[in-house]
């Protein structure tokens, strides 16, 4: 199974995210943002870190660049595209999914912990994981106050394509556990049709006991059964 | 000012021609070359150096590389005295970063360096720029950055220019850091009075490589090609470097020009650039232009190899027209490099910072004849003996008399503060809410600690330590010193420095390797800053030593004084460590109920230059406390063999605030899983010291109760003094510490809240009620 891992100019999290889809026993591939065609990947990763500085607004400008074009075809063909952090944003910025991500509430760059509970266990990118199952990973980013209309949250809500929420460490609503101001507590969407996930929190930074969790580990688990059903 | 022709006289230079001046350039008048920090008899050496007059453009040159910045002038001597060689060396000072061998292959390199002057000035840009600097002098080694420690000093957060250094640094240090991607995994911060107007900023970076694919700042193979790389060169910090060697005064608002404004965007670009570059084989050398720009770069590449280089400025990509030689060999416009290409590579080099969406352009040549010459088009505008230029800076070793006051301070009687006013606990609370004491998370939480999954322990433990993949081994690194015991007694604080350092390193179960100073103090040309200058170095030297702890490079930063007033003498230790298995990583926090809680080393009756004194009597007085280097380092190996055999389950050095805080410490851990205390010490000693003396050579222990006679007998096999002092209990049960004269019990949900929130409340709130 093929993984592309999109880098950026000022992609920082690329090869994290190589190394933990190694580790579950995909291949990854870094592919430059100009350099080759997304033909015969199997599933998309855009990493987090700045890209383009994020001067602007964080992915505005990656969202121009070549390879998006074809990033945006490839998920109109359904194929699996997972966005983390600036991923995310960039994912919003292209309007493969709804809504946008604004400066943190707190005005800071927040980098911690959190827990966030498993909203929708039924995802391409969440099947490993158990219904309101809590997890633990860490967050850095200064814009991932989770924005979008009444109307739109609404239709994530009632269309589950709310898969992660903020929580406290027992999976329960809890004051004070939104780390970013995030609309309903909003920590990861998937799209309508399902083949795209954006999430705030870096899974890729919770897969090995040493880093301090393994809860990371199911996003890409899931990724791959989905990709290879047989050999699950 | 008369132009000599006689240019053949001294140091070897080929050229036919001397440099003449370009139109528009003042003339060379005693005021210019004073306001080029240069001395008359420092001009005369550079008259003696070129065997004429210099152009303006050379006085340029010469008065940034013989600034305190860039020549060390008043440092080098003592530094001499620095203990810089080991097996394990790789490379020792001079180069952009110290390397050690960490086996396996691998290399680490390592450097701190200061930007307290910009900081000062400009905070965010100011301290931005001195991450994106340490990180350049990292990756020009061929090393990847791994980690990122800052070691910082502000004055008391009562006041409002200082919350605002204070927060513009923050911000600066976590914007540079976490958009290029490299964790930060500690550091330290001291407010205090004492650093009023002239905060420290000293960011340190640690680096990982393969042994082969070590590169150096040469410039080597004659017809080699220099190539400027990175961003543009514009008129920002031209002359930083002489800049950073003056004092502060209320004339500096008017120098925030000179601080350079960071690009942490560029700065990874040329980061992945440098290392493709490095590992491409189409490059013999490359350097950071920092300090001094293209002038130091240029030279010192020059001078390490015993080889000339020859710029021409117009082909030096500008951000700006119109602009001078001098302008562009002295701008400190950041993220440039400047690169050796091999001869007939320059396509290749080209091709790879294209692909990085970088600039390259060709700018000059290596040559054979030892001379530093600089074109515009076809002009010669400077011609300077490149060794000269670069190792002939006048050295100066000065007289040193410590000051009558610092004198009388530290043979204040104590004994008046030795019984407490008031209950324990009341002083217990105030010094966990002393900013001092208190957890730094406000400020970690700012930045990125995870990114690159390598960090095993992030900010707030005693070091922070970064795995390194596909070995079992580890690295660890802590930045310590602590200002008020150096003011006092300049030698013994340095040896404490060094020492805390190294007990840091061994709580979490790494062996001490090698160290990276920065020395930051006041203006040397006064006889008790100088004194301050080299008792430190002395009592550095002197603790490095006996650790087997190499100092490979480092940094000094002089004249932090404004207006007349200087720091406290603040020589920062920054020191590695090797884990040889990550497994055997140890914490500060205690572990389980139940747990034998051990006191290695000694308390005694010292309260000299304590966070007590300062907390609660307003003081900073009295001789620091005692160190005694050889029980040290019996205790550091004490500690290592414990945590080797697996006997304990918690380590913690303990520091300031004393034995209380310490404790404090290891109940609260992170804050998530809160344990409590139950002491008894019996020492005869009165409650102040005992509860919050800051006695050297100390380390608290946790261990399984079935392990304490085992963990005794080890220590008493290394020389080293162990009690069993208590049990950790449920957190409920409170934390508890009785002595012979007073007893105390304060709530762990209480000591959390101080604890972990005092900053936040005071930097939230805008200032302390």
């Amino acid at each position: 199974m093929r993984l592309a891992v999109v880098t950026f100019p000022g992609s920082n999290c690329d090869y994290d995210v190589y190394q933990a889809i190694k580790s579950v026993g995909g291949v990854p591939e870094f592919i430059w943002h100009r350099d080759a065609a997304l033909d015969s990947v199997d599933a998309v990763v855009l990493p987090g870190g700045f890209s383009y500085g994020d001067y602007l607004r964080a992915g505005a400008i990656a969202r121009m660049s070549p390879i998006m074009e074809q990033v945006v075809t490839f998920a109109a063909g359904g194929g699996p595209v997972l966005g983390i952090c600036n991923g995310f944003q960039i994912l919003c910025e292209a309007g493969l999914l709804p809504g946008a991500l604004t400066r943190n509430d707190t005005l800071k760059f927040e980098s911690k912990d959190v827990w966030v509970r498993v909203e929708n266990a039924d995802t391409t990118f969440s099947r490993d994981y158990g219904q309101g199952q809590a997890l633990r990973m860490p967050i850095a980013h200064a814009e991932g106050n989770y924005y979008a209309d009444e109307e739109t949250l609404d239709s994530l809500e009632s269309g589950g394509q709310v898969v992660f929420r903020y929580c406290d460490p027992s999976g329960h609503d809890g004051e004070g556990w939104n780390p970013n101001g995030s609309a309903r507590s909003i920590a990861g969407i998937r799209n309508e049709a399902g083949n795209v996930l954006g999430m705030m929190p870096h899974p890729e930074r919770a897969v090995e006991e040493v880093l301090g969790s393994v809860d990371g580990l199911g996003v890409f688990t899931s990724l791959l059964r989905q990709l290879s059903p047989a050999a699950a | 000012m008369s132009e000599s022709s006689e240019s053949n006289s001294v140091g070897g230079i080929g050229a036919a021609t001397a440099p003449q001046p370009r139109p528009g350039d003042p003339p060379i008048t005693p005021e210019l070359v004073q306001d080029h920090g240069l001395s008359p008899e420092e001009y005369d050496r550079v008259r003696d150096v070129l065997g004429r007059e210099p152009t303006f453009t050379e006085l340029g040159i010469f008065s940034a590389m013989w600034s305190e910045h860039c020549g060390y002038k008043n440092s080098k001597r003592l530094l001499r005295l620095l203990p810089t060689e080991a097996p394990w060396v790789i490379q020792g000072p001079g180069e952009n970063a110290g390397v050690i061998d960490l086996g396996d292959g691998l290399a680490l390199a390592f450097k701190i360096e200061s930007h307290n002057h910009p900081s000062a000035v400009e905070p965010y840009q100011g301290a931005a720029t001195g991450v994106g600097g340490i990180l350049r002098d990292v990756f020009t080694m061929g090393a990847r950055p791994i980690a990122i420690l800052d070691s910082l000093r502000f004055g008391d957060l009562d006041s409002g220019r200082v919350r605002y250094l204070f927060d513009g640094v923050v911000r600066g240090i976590g914007d540079y850091g976490n958009c290029v991607g490299i964790p930060n995994i500690g550091g330290e911060v001291q407010f205090d009075r004492g650093y009023e107007d002239n905060p420290i900023v000293n960011p340190m970076c640690l680096g990982l490589m393969k042994v082969d694919e070590l590169i150096k700042g040469e410039a080597a193979g004659v017809g080699n090609t220099l190539m400027a790389v990175g961003a543009r060169t514009g008129r920002d910090g031209i002359h930083g470097a002489t800049f950073a060697s003056e004092e502060l005064s209320e004339d500096t608002e008017a120098s925030r020009p000179q601080v350079q404004v960071g690009d942490p965007f560029t700065e990874k670009l040329l980061l992945e650039a440098s290392l493709e570059l490095i590992r491409s084989g189409h490059i013999v050398g490359i350097q950071d232009m920092g300090a001094a720009g293209l002038t130091s770069t240029a030279s010192e590449m020059a001078g390490r190899s015993g080889t000339g280089v020859e710029i021409d400025t117009l082909a030096v990509p500008v951000r700006e027209p119109d602009m001078t030689p001098y302008e562009i060999l002295l701008s400190e416009s950041q993220e440039r490099m400047l690169v050796v290409a091999k001869v007939g590579h320059e396509a290749d080099v080209r091709a790879i910072l294209e692909k990085w969406e970088l600039e390259a352009a060709e700018v000059g040549k290596v040559t054979d004849d030892g001379t530093f010459r600089v074109l515009e088009g076809d002009r010669v505008v400077a011609e300077i003996p490149a060794l000269p230029l670069t190792e002939g800076c006048p050295t100066y070793e000065r007289e040193g008399v410590e000051a009558e006051d610092v004198q009388a301070l530290r043979k204040m009687d104590l004994s008046p503060y030795e019984e407490l006013e008031g209950s324990p606990a009341d002083v217990f609370i105030r010094l966990l809410e002393s900013p001092n004491i208190a957890s730094k998370r406000w400020i970690y939480q700012q930045y990125d600690t995870t990114v690159r999954t390598g960090t095993v322990l992030g900010p707030g433990g005693d070091a922070g330590v970064i795995r390194i993949r596909g070995t079992t081994k580890a690295v660890a690194a802590t930045t310590d010193c602590n200002g008020r015991y150096v003011y006092l007694e300049p030698r013994t604080g340095a040896m404490i420095a060094v020492a805390e350092a190294a007990r840091n390193l061994v709580c979490v179960g790494a062996l001490p390797t090698a160290v990276t100073n920065n020395l930051n103090f006041g203006s040397p040309l006064k006889s008790h800053i100088y004194y301050q200058f080299r008792e430190a170095v002395l009592g550095m030297a002197e603790a490095c030593k006996l650790f087997e702890t190499p100092v490979t490079g480092g940094n000094v930063s002089f004249y932090n004084e404004t207006d007349g007033k200087a720091i406290y003498p603040t020589p920062v230790i920054g020191m590695v460590g090797i884990l040889d298995d990550v497994d055997k990583l140890t914490r500060h926090a205690f572990q389980s109920v139940g747990d034998a809680i051990v006191l290695l080393g000694d308390n005694t009756n010292e309260l000299g230059g304590s966070e007590y004194l300062y907390v609660i009597h307003d003081l900073v007085a009295g001789p620091p406390p005692e160190v005694d280097l050889l029980g040290e380092r019996r205790l550091q190996h004490a500690v290592l063999a414990a945590i080797q055999k697996g006997l304990v389950k918690s380590a913690h050095d303990v520091s300031e605030g004393g034995l209380a805080c310490a404790l404090a410490e290891c109940a609260l851990g992170d804050g998530e899983a809160l344990l409590g205390v139950e002491v008894t010490l019996d020492d005869p000693l009165p409650t102040a010291a005992l509860f919050f003396g800051e006695a050297q050579g100390r380390v608290i222990v946790s261990c399984h109760s079935k392990n304490a006679e085992k963990l005794q007998q080890l220590a008493r096999d290394h020389g080293v003094p162990s009690r069993v002092i208590g049990t950790v209990t449920e957190a409920a049960s409170g934390f508890v510490m009785h002595a012979k004269s007073a007893d105390m019990k304060v709530d762990l949900n209480s000591m959390k809240a101080l604890f972990f929130d005092t900053i936040s409340n005071i930097m939230d709130a805008g200032g302390r009620e």
